[in-house]
């Protein structure tokens, strides 16, 4: 038997959240960062697995590779099956890049009260908090690489706790009103997505009835072989019930209000977490699920998912440019590059579905930049306010500057990682629906708007009263941001080999569909095409 | 000389002929009340405690273990009978439930034992839950001798003996007499239990009252319904009214008048319903439930909620499956009905609720909905799926409500939801494990509850019943807006200065959460051997 590799990488994160939480309370500063190191360590680990899975991935090869499967719930033709395929080993990779940088960003963020008199709080806040980022980042990789839908369904549902602990058990306002405001928003985030689980649960239950298993393989084949077929009113309904979970989840128009909720109440750290990585779930999900399991259902409702894929990248664009509070601007950023996302999936092109792979692993790169150094902002004079600030680049010239780069990536400069696949989109898009692909163009002179304006205020002019005392980045700080800005060059100037990984996927993924690309095909130069 | 004659026409009424050894689980624990009312009348006081449990414990591990010894005879499967002339079943439903029963009946008498929580009498001696002396009136002197005194009522433990001796019968029983004397069987002595809490003894003593007379009515029901059958049918036996039913038999000349008359056969199955809906609490016979579960002592409401119901929803699956399948077109759309309403109105309900006992007494509610969508497949599946749900949701509420017994102030139990703010800072670990079930309820996935949820949906949905499933699913998420509910309050409000203390349970309590916490992930995990189990028990002896 081989060495099971993506049980292993999943399994990792949860071990450490055991351990971590199992560690003996900290009783001064030295123990308290030693709770802290053992899930670094653990995270780091992790990220040694999923390069290693990278490495051992052979793009072009069989679709789903390092594939395990042992048998769960025979009852129910349930079984533990994982494997990968491009996208997903590529999303496992980010996801296991980015939760280090995470963990390193809120180091302080729970930490215990030290009160006047000196006496260390002695509990277990600041390494449940660690706990909790290991088990979301278990779950999630573990969602990644499930090729069974009902692996899937449980670990998409089950993440939505520690996700939940973490925005309402931690944040920058822990008093009265403001803690009141952040439980809201916990309970809002889990409704909205368990509202969405279980409407799936049902599609889920649903495609069981008429498939009788739940392997992805298994029933993808029978699809293309006829031996299985779905009315299309009931492939309808079913392909409905995941989307719907999906849109909550990733979030689309109309389904979106949870996020600045979620995000603006959450430490930046968590903010991230959620936007970079646990959305990308969903996003993923829709690309793997939706399209293979409803490849007719999903051209019947494509043209409307691009609409509101639409809407998304123009609301979530001028709602961000109205924020006054900086962690919502850039949740309604967010919001509208899920719209470039999901537009790119829709499409069914390759152009545009290649776009969406990157772009997922794009804006997690840039996002978490972004925050990250907008959170030590906040963090150095604990308010959100866009109002509170003006001319920190006079006293922190380093953080301004590495605010500008995250900035720059999010509006998509040619050079950096995002304008890639904002471009493969916007081509894979074009070629179909062409009047669609011109009103998204305007998500991005709105993108441009919302980050340059948002620095104009921040960071130009003269230096606002409070700020002078704003300190520069630290060297822990400086650890964070390098890497991610050097991932958003690497990115932006050779996407080869990530692309190299994902076009194959995508071409299955579009050939499951039934869908080629409109005549004549664009050769896509920067993925080497076909 | 006509009296001679007809003496002569009437056969000899034979001696019955009985199996002892496949009904000897219920003799077991019968056998083990018996014996705990003599231990009441002739061991000294000081002892009683002791003995009792001993004797209660040994009595379910016994009937357990011939539970067991049954089941692995094959009499779960290829032996499955009748026994007892035809009135009790031995198959595999009844084994299966039977099994649930003691080892929810084993948890609970743990919990009965408890002695750690309540502060000691001024003599020194521990004392449970229950009141010190039943008879006595609340606030009179006679209680407060008795209680200064250190008296105990273990009469309970018999009590319980004879609850759980009814309860197996209840699921097992394969005639309509049988069933309604399993039925007042259990249903007495929790009437009588529900009266003895030791703290709020009116609220506790109405809520019996109430349980009494609601459940003497429903009874009455029962028993109106079972005649109107045997009108219809000439015969209590639930094979030999399916047969009838179906046309198959041959009619008793007496009942000649009656016999396939269809008024008597739908007007009879509406109120045996009737009798058993109210049972397992749905609505609209659910009225009792809030009521009876915030009044009786703590121990004894988790014992209620967890095993009436198992019992309950058994002798419904019988009746269903075995004697009245030839007419689900008439039942079926009413049970649709009744399982819709059950659903909405008890996860709706539950959201105003503010007293944690209220809001588990609404969340059974719920949870009987979710049960009745797998009782309408009306197929092997929906029964194994059944059998799950009853089994992984019994020890889910056990741990709830011994979890509520731990949560006190001065004044005893601190139910109201208010109260349990912050709850998570002061003690996480309660905290996380109540945050267990609460999600378990919800049905989130790695909890028995999941995995409950999904294979009475999944059988619904497979014999057709989408629209059911559809609306399980919308009320799951009312739900699981209540139980988060909790969740919140314990973990991100402010603790508050007066709050409630968390008393350090012994190992009874201990024990009773331990198992019940364990359970609710094993069958979330790795519910595969369990699945299997129900599904090999999912056949009924007609």
């Amino acid at each position: 038997m081989s060495f099971p590799l993506l049980t292993v990488t999943a399994a990792l994160p949860a071990v450490g959240a055991i351990l971590t939480a199992a560690l003996p309370a900290a009783t001064d500063t030295r123990s308290r960062d030693r709770n802290k190191v053992v899930p670094l360590a653990f995270s780091l680990a992790t990220l040694v697995l999923a390069c290693v899975a990278t490495a051992r991935f052979t793009p072009g090869g069989p679709r789903f590779q390092l594939t395990e499967y042992h048998s769960w719930i025979s009852q129910f033709g349930i079984g533990y099956s994982l494997g990968v395929d491009g996208i997903a080993v590529v999303l496992v990779l980010l996801t296991a890049v980015l939760v280090p940088f995470v963990m390193l960003a809120s180091w302080h963020d729970a930490d215990p009260v030290v009160d006047d008199r000196g006496t260390f709080e002695r509990n277990r806040r600041t390494q449940g908090f660690f706990a909790l980022i290991l088990a979301v980042e278990a779950m999630v990789v573990i969602s990644f690489e499930a090729t069974d839908v009902f692996l899937f369904y449980v670990f998409f549902e089950a993440m939505l706790i520690p996700m939940y602990f973490l925005i309402g058990g931690f944040g920058d306002r822990t008093k009265g009103e403001d803690a009141k405001q952040r439980s809201y928003a916990a309970v809002k985030f889990l409704l909205y997505n368990l509202l969405g689980g279980l409407v799936m649960l049902a599609a889920v239950i649903g495609l069981y009835t008429r498939a009788h298993t739940f392997d992805l393989v298994s029933i993808t084949t029978a699809l293309q072989n006829g031996s299985l077929h779905f009315p299309p009113v009931v492939e309808n309904a079913l392909f409905l019930g995941f989307m719907f979970a999906f849109a909550v989840k990733a979030p689309l128009w109309p389904l979106h209000t949870w996020l600045p909720n979620a995000m603006g109440e959450a430490t930046a750290g968590v903010a991230v977490l959620i936007t970079a990585v646990v959305d990308k779930v969903g996003t993923y999900a829709m690309l793997r699920f939706c399209l293979n399991l409803f490849p007719e259902a999903s051209k019947t409702f494509a043209p409307a998912i691009l609409v509101l894929s639409v809407i998304s990248i123009l609301y979530g664009a001028l709602l961000a440019v109205g924020q006054k509070d900086i962690k919502r601007l850039v949740a309604y950023a967010s919001i509208s590059h899920f719209g470039f996302i999901i537009l790119g999936i829709f499409a069914l092109t390759s152009q545009g579905q290649s776009g969406a792979a990157l772009y997922m692993v794009n804006h997690g790169v840039s996002t978490a930049a972004w925050l990250l150094v907008a959170g030590f902002l906040m963090s150095r004079r604990g308010s959100r306010l866009i109002a509170d600030y003006g001319g920190v680049q006079k006293v922190a010239p380093v953080l301004a500057g590495t605010f500008l780069v995250g900035g720059l990536a999010i509006l998509s400069l040619p050079g950096l990682g995002p304008f890639v696949s904002e471009f493969l989109v916007l081509v894979g898009t074009f070629e179909r629906y062409p009047a669609l692909g011109i009103v998204a163009t305007a998500g991005i002179v709105l993108a441009a708007l919302y980050v340059l304006v948002l620095y104009q205020r921040t960071m130009t002019g003269p230096v606002k009263a409070g700020n002078e005392g704003v300190k520069d980045l630290k060297a822990r700080e400086l650890v964070v941001v390098a890497p991610l800005i050097a991932m958003l060059l690497v990115l932006g100037i050779y996407p080869k080999p990530i692309a190299d990984i994902v076009n194959p996927s995508v071409n299955q993924t579009l050939s499951q569909v039934g869908r080629t690309d409109p005549a004549p095909h664009v050769v896509n130069a920067i993925g080497g095409g076909q | 000389m006509t009296g001679m004659t007809l003496a002569a026409a009437i056969p000899p009424i034979p001696a019955p002929h009985i199996e002892y050894l496949q009904l000897s689980p219920m003799l077991a624990v019968f056998g083990a009340a018996l014996v705990g009312i003599l231990a009441e009348a002739f061991v000294p006081r000081r002892h009683r405690y002791a003995t009792q449990i001993g004797i209660a414990l040994a009595g379910l591990a016994a009937s357990f273990g011939l539970i067991l010894y049954l089941a692995l005879d094959g009499y779960a499967g290829s032996k499955a009978d009748l026994a007892a002339m035809g009135a009790v079943a031995v198959d595999g439903p009844s084994l299966f439930l039977q099994g649930v029963i003691t080892l929810v009946a084993v948890v609970a008498v743990l919990q009965f034992a408890e002695r750690r929580l309540e502060p000691r009498s001024s003599t020194g001696a521990p004392v449970d839950s229950f009141a010190p002396e039943g008879a006595a009136v609340p606030g009179s002197d006679a209680e407060k001798r008795a209680a200064t005194s250190g008296h105990a009522t273990t009469e309970v433990y018999p009590l319980t003996m004879f609850a759980v001796g009814g309860m197996l019968l209840f699921p097992a029983a394969s005639d309509l007499l049988t069933m309604f004397v399993a039925l007042e069987v259990f249903s007495l002595p929790l009437y009588l239990l529900c009266a003895l809490a030791r703290r709020r003894r009116l609220l506790s003593q109405e809520a019996a009252v109430k349980y009494f007379l609601l459940g003497a009515f429903s009874s009455a029901f029962f028993l109106f319904g079972l005649a109107l059958v045997y009108g219809y049918a000439g015969s209590v036996q639930l094979g030999q009214i399916a047969r009838v039913v179906e046309g198959q038999a041959t009619v008793t000349p007496a009942l000649a008048n009656t016999t396939g008359n269809d008024a008597l056969l739908l007007i009879g199955l509406a109120m045996l319903g009737v009798g058993l809906l109210f049972k397992v609490g749905a609505v609209p016979f659910h009225m009792w439930t809030p009521d009876v579960y915030q009044g009786a002592p703590t121990p004894v409401t988790g014992f209620m909620a967890a095993a009436t119901k198992v019992a309950a929803f058994g002798a419904l699956l019988r009746l269903l499956y075995v004697a009245f399948p030839g007419i689900a077109w008439d039942w079926r759309p009413v049970l649709w009905g009744v399982a819709i309403l059950t659903m909405v109105a008890g996860a709706i309900i539950a959201v105003t609720q503010t007293d944690v006992k209220r809001l588990l007494a609404y969340s059974s509610v719920a949870h009987a909905g979710f049960i009745l969508t797998g009782v309408i497949a009306l197929d092997r599946a929906g029964l194994g799926a059944v059998l799950f749900y009853l089994a992984a949701y019994s020890f889910v509420t056990l741990g709830a409500f011994a979890v509520v017994t731990l949560v006190r102030d001065a004044d005893g139990e601190a139910t109201h939801l208010s109260r349990w703010a912050g709850l998570g800072r002061r003690s996480p670990l309660l905290a996380a494990v109540f945050a267990l079930f609460l999600l378990a309820f919800a049905g989130i996935p790695l909890t028995s509850g999941f995995t409950g949820k999904f294979a009475v949906f999944q059988a619904a949905a497979g014999s057709g019943a989408t629209a059911l499933v559809i609306v399980g699913v919308l009320s799951s998420a009312v739900a699981a807006f209540f139980y988060i509910r909790v969740i919140v309050l314990m973990f991100f409000s402010d603790p508050r200065a007066d709050g409630p203390t968390v008393a350090v349970p012994s190992a009874l309590t201990g024990t009773a959460i331990a198992l019940g916490a364990v359970v609710t992930v094993a069958l979330g995990v790795a519910p595969e051997y369990f699945l299997h189990l129900a599904n090999q028990a999912s056949l009924f002896v007609r």
